[in-house]
C-alpha cells in the first residue's frame, strides 16, 4: 500500500484509534437535529391518502369533505400534479418513470393517491380519512412468474405493452452451458432472497418552503444523496439549480431506504409552491414499510459444477426479479442488476454466466441497495449457500471445499470471468482465523457426538467477498453524473477546521472518522476538525453515502485534499524555516528542514502564519477541495461461522455463536467498525429468521407494522464476536475498502447454512429464508425423520 | 398514526372512574398501561370517545397475599410481579408468565388485570388465568362482584364486563405445598404475542398421583382455552410420559386457531400440543418427579 507521509511514521497519529464517536454526545442526550425536529413559521402539515387496492382504476376522488374540515388549505390530486407536470417522475436510474400521485389507476396497495396539507399533522390525518375516492378493482398480479405470462400488461402507460422490464446478462453462456454439462457433479438449486424492508428507525420525510420573494426552495429532506438529489429536483421542475437548497439533517439511519425520491417529497414542495409557505410531511411507519424501497426479492437458480475432487468448474446464475409495479431499483445507470456480477464470490471459476429479468407487479417499487453495493447480498447469498448444496453433493467438509477454491493472495488483482477486477484478498488467512476463533475442530466433533443422539445441530460458514465503493467514472453514474465523491478541509487561523464532503452520514460515524483521516494527513487534533455534510450550499458535490462508498471515495478524496494543504503549507514552512521549499520533509507529523532534526514546525503553527504571516508570493489561508474519481472498486472479504441448535418439535433455531472475521483493508476506527459489524449482524440475523415482506393473493401487503414485520430485540440477538484481518486496497490512498455493509451481505447466508447443516442428517437441503419455526418444523415433518 | 379524537378523563378514585363509566358506557374505555389500546387506537382500530384513566387510584395499585390469594390490583404493572419474593417464591406458573409476557419495556406499563381485560386470545394472562383457576373481581353501580376467569373471558376481545363496569382486581388461589406449575410459549421474537402458549397448574396427591390440573391454552382459539379433556386425564393419574401425551393430544383436539402471520393452523394447534407437554414435564420437575421428558 502507498504511505502518504514522506516517510513511515513510528505510531499512527489518529488514524487506527478507537476514538469516541464526536455525534454521540449530541446524539445521545437528544440534542440531534432531526427532520421532524424542524419546525418554521407558519409551517404546515402534509398527510398522505393511500390506496386500498392493489390494482384499480381511480373512477372519481370527492376531495368536498376534506376541504370542509376547518384547518385543511389543500387537498391535492393526481390531476392537480398533471397540471404542473409533475404527476410522474423519472425512477432511479431515469429508464422508466413512477406516479408521485396516482393518475388514472393504482398499481400496488398503499400508492399513494391524494395529499391533504392542513394546520396540524391530525387535522391532516383526519381529514385524508374524509377523502374519497371510487375505485374499480382490477385483477392483481402478484407472483412475478405470473408477470411473466404477460396474460395481463400492468402498466398501459408504457409503449411496450409487456410486464417484462428488461433482460440483463453477463459471462459466456454457451461455454458455461458446456462445462456444467460435462461436470462430473453438479448442483442447483432455486434460491428466493424474500423481500426484504430496511426499515431504518426514523422513517422518511421532508419539509418544502418556497420563498416567493427570492424564488428559492428550501428542502429539507432525510436524504442519503442530498446533491444527487438537488439535480433531480431541478431536472424534473426546471426550477434552476442555484434556487435550490437542499439540506439533509441528522438521520436516524438510512441503509439505502433514504436514497429515492419520494411522493412525499414532491407533493409537499408542490404544496409549498402552491400556498407559499412551509409544508412537512413526516411518513408514518406503516406508510415506511409500504410505499418506500423495498430491498432484494430475488428468484435465483444457481447452478455450480466441479469435479469429483470439488474442484470447481462453471457457475451459472439465472434470476427472476420482482420490481414491482415501477422500475425504481436503485442501480448505477449502466448496470441494472448492480453488482450482481460478484456471484462468482471469493472463488476461482474458470467461466461463468448470469442472466436476470425483471418484471412489474402490483407491489411497491424498489430494489433499493440496503446495506448493500447494489445486489452483492443476493449475490453473496447466492454463491454461499451454493457453495454449501455443493459441499453436501461431495459430502466434503464446507471449509475444505472453500479453501480448495479460494483465489489465492498472489492471484490478485484478479480478473473475474463477469467482469470485475479485485483489487485485494486473502481468504484463506481469514478464513483461518475464523475456524480458530470458533474452535472448528472441536465443534465438528461435538456435533457427531449430537448427532448420535439424535439433536440438531450445525455449524454454517460465509466466506463472502464484496465489491464497493461505486465508483470510477468510466463504469458508474447516476442518471449520467459520474460516481465520484468530492472533500473540502479550511485549515482555520488557530489550528482547528472544518472538513465537509459529498456524502451524507446517517449513524456511520462520518463526524469522527472524517476528522481522523484529516488529522493522520495534517498531525492535528481529531476533536477540533468538525465535519459538515447533508448541505449542498455548503459542501462539495457528491452522490451521497450508500453502497459502503463514503470511505473508498469520499475517504479517498478527503486524503487528498489534506495532501493538498499540506503542499501549500510546506511552501510556508519553508519561508518560517528559512528553507528551501524541496529541502523542508514531513517527517512524525511535523515540517523539517532537511538533515535538521531540530528545525521543524508543526500544521498548527503553520495555520496561524497561513493568515498572519504567509511569506513572499504565498496565497493566504489554508483551504483545499479535491474530486477523487476512483480509479477501480474496492472489494472487502470476510469469514463468518455460525453455530445452531435446532429444536426439532418446535422448529426452533438458537444461534448458540457467531464469529465474524472481516476484511476491509485499513481500520480507520476500530470501534466504529466493530460497531457497524454489530448492526449489520444483527440485520442479518433479522433477514435469516424473521424478516419478509409478503402479500396475498389480493396483492395485500401483510407487513405494515412492526407487529407484523418483525425487528429483533437484545434478547433474541446473538452475542457477535467479531475480530479481522487487514489486507489493504492497493489503490486507495490508505488502503481503506469500505465495511458497513459486510455484515448484511456475508451473514444471511451462514446462518443458513447453519441451520441447514443442522438438518442434513434429515436429507433436508434447502429452506428459503426466512427460516421462521414454522418452516423448519415443516422440513423436519416432511423428511419423515 | 393518530388516534382519532377522543376526551380524556383522570379518575382519582374508583368511585370516580365506574361513575364516569355509568356516564359515558359504551363510549367509553378505561386506561390502566395501554400497551394494547393505545396502539388500537393509533391504528384506529379502537375509537373510543373517552378514555378514563386510571392510572392515578393509587388504591388499586397493589400486590399482597390475603385470605390464601394473591390479589394483584388493576393498577398493578407486570414487572412488579416479576421482582415480587412473593410470586417467585410461592407461583411458579405465574412466575414464568412474569419474565415471558411482551417485553421488559411493555412490563414497566402493561397491566395484568388490563391484559385479562382485553381478552386478547394471544395474550398471556388470560391463559394464566384459567390454568390458575383466577378470580376475577368486577365493579359497577350495582356494587362488586367476583366472577370466575372462565366465565370473565367471553371471547376475542370480549369479556364478561358491563359496560358500566370496571374489573378491580384478579385472585390467584395459593398453590398448596404439593402444587406447581409451568408456563411456556412459542413466539416469532421477545414481545410478540404468542404464537401459540400454555399454562399448567397441578397438585400432587400424598401418593404421588395427580389430584387437581389446571391445562389452558393460549393463541390457538377465539380466547384463551381450558383443556378441560386433559385436566380429566391428568386428574387421578400417576405422572406419566403416557398421560403427558395424552394430555397433550386433548390440546392439539381443543385448539381452534386461524392462520396468520405467525404460522398455519395445522403448525399452531400442533405448537399447542408441544407446549402443553412441555409444560407438563417442567411442573412435574418442580414437583421433584424427573424423567418425564
Amino acid at each position: 500500500m502507498s504511505i502518504t507521509s514522506d516517510s513511515e511514521p513510528k505510531a499512527r497519529h489518529s488514524v487506527g484509534q478507537s476514538m469516541k464517536r464526536k455525534e454521540d454526545p449530541r446524539l445521545i442526550q437528544g440534542r440531534g437535529r432531526f427532520l421532524d425536529d424542524i419546525v418554521l413559521p407558519n409551517m404546515l402539515h402534509l398527510a398522505i391518502v393511500h390506496s386500498p387496492y392493489a390494482h384499480a382504476r381511480i373512477v372519481k376522488i370527492d376531495k368536498s369533505a376534506a376541504l370542509a374540515v376547518p384547518g385543511v388549505k389543500a387537498v391535492l390530486t393526481g390531476e392537480d400534479l398533471t397540471a404542473a407536470g409533475l404527476a410522474w417522475i423519472p425512477t432511479f436510474h431515469g429508464y422508466d418513470k413512477q406516479m408521485v400521485l396516482a393518475v388514472g389507476k393504482v398499481l400496488y396497495q398503499y400508492q399513494e393517491v391524494a395529499g391533504v396539507v392542513a394546520t396540524s399533522r391530525e387535522i391532516a390525518n383526519d381529514a385524508a380519512e374524509l377523502v374519497v375516492v371510487e375505485y374499480e378493482q382490477l385483477d392483481p398480479i402478484v407472483d412475478p412468474f405470473v408477470a411473466r405470462r404477460d396474460g395481463n400488461i400492468l402498466r398501459d402507460d408504457r409503449e411496450n405493452k409487456t410486464n417484462h422490464i428488461y433482460h440483463w446478462e453477463v459471462g459466456k453462456r454457451a461455454e458455461a452451458d458446456a462445462a456444467l454439462a460435462s461436470s462430473e457433479v453438479k448442483v442447483k438449486q432455486r434460491i428466493y432472497f424474500q423481500r426484504c424492508h430496511p426499515a431504518p428507525l426514523e422513517p422518511c420525510g421532508a419539509i418544502a418552503d418556497m420563498n416567493g420573494a427570492s424564488g428559492r426552495l428550501t428542502l429539507y429532506l432525510t436524504s442519503q444523496a442530498p446533491h444527487a438529489h438537488r439535480t433531480v429536483v431541478s431536472l424534473v421542475t426546471g426550477i434552476p439549480e442555484d434556487k435550490i437548497h437542499v439540506i439533509s439533517p441528522d438521520i436516524g439511519g438510512g441503509f439505502g431506504n433514504k436514497v429515492p425520491v419520494y411522493a412525499g417529497y414532491v407533493v409537499s414542495a408542490v404544496g409549498s409552491v402552491v400556498l407559499g409557505v412551509p409544508v412537512k410531511w413526516v411518513e408514518t411507519r406503516t406508510e415506511n414499510l409500504t410505499t418506500t424501497g423495498f430491498a432484494r426479492d430475488y428468484h435465483m437458480d444457481v447452478e455450480i459444477g466441479a469435479s469429483k475432487a470439488g474442484k470447481l468448474t462453471a457457475l451459472k446464475v439465472t434470476t427472476v426479479a420482482d420490481h414491482g409495479a415501477f422500475d425504481a431499483a436503485a442501480d448505477p445507470t449502466k448496470y441494472p442488476a448492480g453488482m450482481f456480477g460478484v456471484v462468482t464470490g471469493s472463488y476461482d471459476f474458470p467461466v461463468a454466466f448470469t442472466e436476470l429479468d425483471a418484471y412489474f407487479t402490483n407491489k411497491a417499487p424498489g430494489g433499493i441497495a440496503y446495506r448493500c453495493s447494489f445486489r452483492v447480498t443476493e449475490a453473496s447469498y447466492a454463491i454461499e449457500r451454493g457453495m454449501d448444496l455443493l459441499a453436501g453433493e461431495l459430502k466434503m467438509d464446507p471449509a475444505e471445499l472453500r479453501s480448495l477454491n479460494f483465489l489465492k493472495k498472489e492471484q490478485f488483482p484478479y480478473q473475474s470471468p463477469l467482469g470485475f477486477e479485485y483489487d485485494s484478498g486473502d481468504y484463506e488467512t481469514t478464513l483461518r482465523k475464523a475456524l480458530d476463533r470458533i474452535g472448528y475442530t472441536d465443534l465438528r466433533r461435538e456435533q457427531a457426538e449430537r448427532r448420535q443422539r439424535g439433536e440438531l445441530m450445525g455449524i454454517g460458514l460465509s466466506t463472502f467477498t464484496e465489491v464497493v465503493g461505486a465508483g470510477p467514472g468510466r463504469l458508474f453514474d447516476i442518471m449520467g453524473i459520474k460516481m465520484f465523491d468530492s472533500a473540502e478541509i479550511r485549515i482555520h487561523p488557530t489550528g482547528s477546521g472544518i472538513v465537509r464532503t459529498g456524502t451524507r452520514h446517517q449513524g456511520q460515524g462520518h463526524e469522527t472518522t472524517w476528522a481522523q483521516i484529516v488529522a493522520e494527513e495534517l498531525g492535528l487534533d481529531p476533536q477540533n476538525l468538525r465535519v459538515e455534510e447533508g448541505d449542498t450550499d455548503t459542501a462539495p458535490y457528491g452522490l451521497g453515502t450508500y453502497a459502503s462508498r463514503s470511505t473508498p471515495v469520499a475517504g479517498a478524496a478527503l486524503v487528498k485534499a489534506a495532501q493538498r494543504i499540506r503542499e501549500r503549507a510546506r511552501k510556508v514552512a519553508a519561508h518560517l524555516l528559512e528553507a528551501a521549499e524541496d529541502d523542508i520533509d514531513w517527517i512524525d507529523y511535523k515540517f523539517q528542514v532537511k538533515g535538521v532534526p531540530g528545525k521543524t514546525i508543526g500544521m498548527k503553527e503553520i495555520a496561524f502564519a497561513a493568515y498572519t504571516n504567509p511569506g513572499p508570493g504565498n496565497e493566504p489561508g489554508l483551504e483545499a477541495t479535491y474530486y477523487y474519481d476512483p480509479p477501480n472498486m474496492t472489494f472487502p472479504h470476510g469469514a463468518y461461522v455460525a453455530v445452531v441448535d435446532v429444536d426439532r418439535a418446535t422448529g426452533a433455531t438458537k444461534v448458540r455463536r457467531f464469529v465474524a472475521i472481516d476484511d476491509c483493508g485499513t481500520v480507520i476506527n476500530p470501534m466504529i467498525v466493530e460497531g457497524q459489524i454489530h448492526g449489520g449482524l444483527t440485520e442479518g440475523f433479522a433477514i435469516a429468521f424473521m424478516q419478509e415482506i409478503t402479500f396475498d393473493e389480493n396483492g395485500n401487503h401483510l407487513n405494515p407494522n412492526f407487529t407484523d414485520y418483525l425487528l429483533p430485540t437484545s434478547l433474541e440477538t446473538p452475542a457477535w464476536e467479531t475480530g479481522n484481518t487487514v489486507t489493504p486496497s492497493p489503490h486507495h490512498p490508505i488502503g481503506a475498502k469500505g465495511v458497513g455493509e459486510s455484515p448484511n451481505v456475508g451473514s444471511p447466508a451462514a446462518f443458513v447454512n447453519a441451520v441447514m447443516d443442522a438438518l442434513a442428517p434429515l436429507g433436508i437441503k434447502h429452506i428459503d429464508m426466512p427460516l421462521t419455526r414454522e418452516k423448519v418444523w415443516r422440513a423436519i415433518r416432511d423428511s419423515g425423520a | 398514526m393518530f388516534p382519532a379524537r377522543f376526551d380524556y378523563l383522570r379518575a382519582s378514585s374508583t368511585d370516580e372512574a365506574v361513575a364516569a363509566l355509568a356516564q359515558h358506557g359504551g363510549e367509553a374505555r378505561i386506561l390502566a398501561g395501554g400497551q394494547s389500546l393505545i396502539p388500537a387506537m393509533r391504528f384506529r382500530l379502537a375509537r373510543p370517545s373517552v378514555l378514563i384513566d386510571i392510572n392515578a387510584i393509587d388504591d388499586l395499585r397493589y400486590l399482597r397475599e390475603t385470605g390464601g390469594s394473591l390479589l394483584i390490583g388493576a393498577g398493578t404493572r407486570d414487572a412488579a410481579l416479576e421482582t415480587s419474593e412473593l410470586v417467585t417464591s410461592g407461583y411458579r406458573m405465574i412466575a414464568d408468565v412474569s419474565v415471558l409476557v411482551a417485553d421488559p419495556v411493555v412490563r414497566q406499563s402493561g397491566t395484568v388485570v388490563g391484559s385479562i381485560c382485553h381478552s386478547d386470545p394471544a395474550g398471556d394472562w388470560g391463559v394464566a388465568a384459567l390454568a390458575g383457576r383466577a378470580q376475577i373481581v368486577v365493579r359497577g353501580p350495582a356494587g362488586t362482584r367476583t366472577l370466575s376467569a372462565d366465565d370473565f373471558l367471553v371471547d376475542s376481545f370480549t369479556t364478561a364486563l358491563a359496560e358500566n363496569e370496571m374489573a378491580l382486581e384478579v385472585q390467584f388461589p395459593r398453590p398448596s405445598e404439593h402444587t406447581s406449575g409451568a408456563f411456556a410459549k412459542l413466539e416469532r421474537k421477545v414481545g410478540d404475542f404468542a404464537t401459540a402458549s400454555a399454562a399448567v397448574q397441578l397438585t400432587l396427591d400424598t401418593s404421588g398421583a395427580i389430584a387437581e390440573a389446571g391445562v389452558a391454552i393460549g393463541a390457538v382459539g377465539a380466547k384463551a382455552l381450558r383443556v378441560s379433556e386433559a385436566e380429566q386425564l391428568l386428574r387421578g393419574a400417576k405422572p406419566s410420559k403416557d398421560v403427558i401425551r395424552a394430555a397433550a393430544d386433548a390440546a392439539r383436539k381443543e385448539a381452534d386457531p386461524g392462520s396468520d402471520t405467525r404460522g398455519s393452523a395445522e403448525f399452531k394447534k400442533e405448537m399447542a400440543g408441544v407446549l402443553v407437554a412441555r409444560a407438563l414435564v417442567s411442573a412435574l420437575e418442580r414437583l421433584g418427579v424427573g424423567g418425564m421428558a
